[in-house]
């Protein structure tokens, strides 16, 4: 089965959601336009609707996260759902059978619907494929390859602030290589008919064929921010020093470190958004992101209605043996 | 006792021969071609009417998880699988546990195929150095009159090129073939999938070409500056037949092979994230396959292995970077060998030299020749009907392979080793088959 067909019903509605590439326009912003009713449920003092009721969720989490996994809690209890969040602690030598089996144990507990995040690229397939019938799995992050809730949250972001996406100029700045971010907003902002998507970042931080993912490649930040409406930046991760990809820092700062004298290069009415944790003063200047333009704090905000709205249209899916 | 073979088309590479003919074998060597030697009164007649009679097939990559992996596959098992698919000569890696680098692990294995009934004559590949560890040379001269046909790192790297250097100056002084698998471990890091556009969007940890292409250079390189006679294994690069290439026309002792799953399939293939497609070196680009193929039609690529890596089934059952690498693939060798065949890549006699002349050839093996005084290794083929490939019915303790549900036209109807039919398995297999249709 390829990997669309396994994410959806025969009638092309969400089964699971676990990658961004091979879904229609037409969906996205249904779930766009969900997240958006979602959006008077939190601002009301009885933050709850019944959509999830009597369903369970499960949190799985083998690698740490903070945000997604709070904000996945938050939207399953707003959805009135069970949650129950599990950290597990795995060496890097964890085995194929030990996953199944802490699956299928937690399937034995009646859970609907799992939300994953594993450091293997390909994984939330790999448990999607292994669940059963009416059981739904969640990507919360596989590897480097996608993190399609992230993604979707930023895509209502990025339609909160900007009406028409075909308009659009927006750059991803980063770690682009490691980033199952990047990789999921690429797709995301492609299939909504985005104007022009740059990455920006140094060759060692890029895949090979970035261009093959339908983006326009800059090495140089100033070229790369010239005139675009939205600028993502993304995590530098420490190890990334060790690794020889970068050689420090202060040089990564120097080049790609997004300052408010930089950002003048970009349109007056640019927005900046990171999916956080954001480093300051690595990828970031404090006082960008602090700034009037930066929406980082409402992309988190959005998080929650996105995820109820993604919650919600699998859960409304009748149960069968897709 | 004394065969008569009668009425095959008789292909022998080595000689140019491909006729209809009838093939006499008495006791364990072949007595004649043609013409019945004088007084010749065979104990059995054996009818190829229709078919094929090629030598035996000699695999010179196959790993059978004994000793040190026996849950995954035992040289029983594969020795029968191998068998019954028309292979009868097989080369065993060193890198099983504990590696081939003393005499009583090649005991072992001679043992255990005695044990399973001599399906097939085993060809261990010694170590390079001891335990594989890459630091120490082995005692190569031990291995070598101990049997082994070869000397290898397997993909255990040297602890730096001074070794690697060493140990090719030191098996050339005793005239042994040394195999190896170019790789730059530091580059291929953790990767899983061929450095393009299908690991960028799928986030697979990349291996680049040049994992295998600056290893190759190296490697070549040392061969020019200790004339060991050198056979690459299981290239995979555009590149890297170029390399061989242009080290043949250097007049370079090297040899060369490639995995048969390699001609066949590419990292597209890995869209769907199947474990069972997730082998090492990667699968490559449609680029590089067709240069693979192109090299082993103009004999760039001397020959074509199975590459066999049994897993159980808990090994492939894990996201794609976790699983395990490898393909059963010994059944597969000899029909895809015939897709080759049908798509136009090479022509008969030409798959029979890639799959049995020129191995025997190169790693020196009494087999690959169907020639009065040799070896009565043979396999009878039958071709034109139509099976599809199932892997839970091989007869291999592995069944991860990507090929179940592909279409395959030629199959191996009898297999004699040293002038003896096969009588359990393959027959036992043929029943089983056509009491399924």
């Amino acid at each position: 089965m390829s990997r669309t067909e396994l994410q959806l019903t025969a009638q092309g509605r969400l089964r699971h959601f676990l990658d961004i590439e091979g879904l229609s326009r037409e969906l996205l912003t249904e779930i766009l336009d969900t997240a958006e009713s979602f959006i008077a449920v939190s601002d009301r003092s009885i933050k709850k609707v019944p959509l999830l009721r009597g369903k369970t969720v499960a949190n799985l989490f083998f690698e740490a996260s903070t945000r997604t996994r709070s904000t996945f809690e938050l939207a399953a209890q707003r959805l009135s759902a069970d949650i129950l969040s599990l950290d597990i602690k795995t060496s890097a030598t964890v085995k194929g059978e030990s996953l199944l089996d802490t699956l299928r144990n937690l399937e034995a507990m009646q859970i609907d619907m799992f939300v994953i995040r594993h450091r293997d690229s390909g994984s939330a397939h790999f448990f999607a494929q292994h669940v059963g019938p009416g059981v739904s799995v969640l990507n919360a992050g596989d590897g480097q390859h996608a993190h399609p809730t992230q993604a979707m949250l930023d895509m209502f972001t990025i339609r909160r602030y900007k009406e028409d996406f075909t308009r659009l100029r927006v750059a991803i700045v980063g770690d682009i290589l490691h980033s199952r971010v990047a990789r999921s907003q690429i797709h995301a902002l492609n299939i909504l008919h985005t104007g022009e998507v740059r990455v920006i970042a140094p060759p060692t931080l890029l895949p090979k064929a970035a261009e093959s993912l339908g983006v326009r490649v800059f090495h140089d930040l100033d070229a790369g921010l010239s005139d675009v409406d939205v600028v993502i930046m993304l995590r530098l991760q420490k190890e990334r020093m060790s690794g020889a990809l970068l050689p420090s820092e202060s040089e990564y700062y120097r080049l790609y470190g997004l300052t408010t004298e930089r950002l003048r290069r970009a349109r007056p009415d640019a927005i900046v958004m990171h999916p956080g944790p954001a480093n300051r003063g690595i990828e970031i200047e404090s006082a960008v992101m602090d700034g009037p333009q930066s929406v980082i704090l409402n992309q988190v905000t959005y998080g929650i209605a996105v995820r109820m709205a993604v919650m919600s249209m699998i859960a409304a899916q009748p149960a069968e043996d897709a | 006792m004394k065969i008569r073979i009668q009425g095959g088309r008789l292909i022998d590479p080595a000689s140019g021969l491909d006729r209809i003919t009838d093939l006499y074998i008495d006791s364990t060597l072949i007595a004649a071609i043609g013409e019945a030697p004088e007084g010749f009164v065979a104990d059995r007649e054996i009818s190829a009417d229709g078919r094929l009679l090629l030598p035996g097939l000699v695999d010179i990559q196959c790993r059978m998880r004994e000793p040190g992996q026996t849950r995954k596959a035992r040289i029983a098992s594969e020795t029968r699988a191998a068998r019954a698919a028309g292979i009868t000569s097989l080369c065993i890696p060193p890198d099983t546990l504990p590696p081939i680098d003393n005499s009583a692990v090649i005991e072992l294995i001679h043992h255990s195929n005695l044990k399973a009934g001599n399906l097939c004559h085993l060809y261990p590949i010694g170590a390079l150095t001891k335990g594989l560890e890459g630091e120490q040379l082995s005692n190569m001269a031990a291995l070598r009159d101990t049997g082994c046909v070869a000397l290898s790192n397997a993909f255990a790297a040297f602890a730096n090129t001074l070794v690697q250097r060493r140990a090719m100056e030191y098996a050339a002084g005793l005239g042994m073939l040394v195999v190896i698998q170019p790789r730059d471990l530091s580059l291929y890091a953790n990767g899983c999938a061929h450095e393009g556009e299908l690991a960028t969007r799928l986030g697979l940890p990349p291996v680049p070409e040049a994992a295998e292409t600056a290893a190759l250079a190296k490697d070549i390189e040392l061969v020019a500056q200790t004339g060991a006679r050198t056979h690459f294994g299981q290239l995979s690069c555009a590149r890297s037949v170029e390399m061989i290439r242009q080290a043949k026309r250097d007049g370079l002792p090297v040899s060369c092979d490639v995995a048969m799953h390699q001609l066949f399939l590419v990292d597209r293939d890995i869209e769907d994230f199947d474990t069972h497609k997730l082998t090492l070196p990667p699968l490559r680009s449609m680029r590089d396959r067709d240069a693979l193929r192109e090299g082993l039609a103009d004999g760039t690529i001397d020959c074509i292995c199975s590459d066999h890596q049994p897993q159980d089934q808990d090994s492939k059952l894990a996201p794609f970077p976790s699983a395990s690498p490898g393909i059963s693939a010994l059944e597969t060798l000899l029909p895809l060998g015939f897709r080759l065949i049908d798509e136009g890549v090479i022509d008969l006699p030409q798959l029979v030299d890639r799959l049995s002349t020129a191995p025997a050839r190169i790693f020196g093996l009494p087999a690959g020749r169907l020639a009065p005084g040799e070896i009565a290794d043979a396999v009878i083929v039958e071709t034109g009907r139509l099976d599809v490939c199932d892997p839970a019915g091989f007869l291999s303790a592995g069944k991860n392979s990507p090929f179940g549900g592909w279409d395959f036209s030629a199959r191996a109807v009898e297999t004699l080793l040293a002038g003896k039919p096969s009588s359990g398995p393959q027959a036992a297999e043929l029943k089983r088959r056509a009491s399924d249709r």
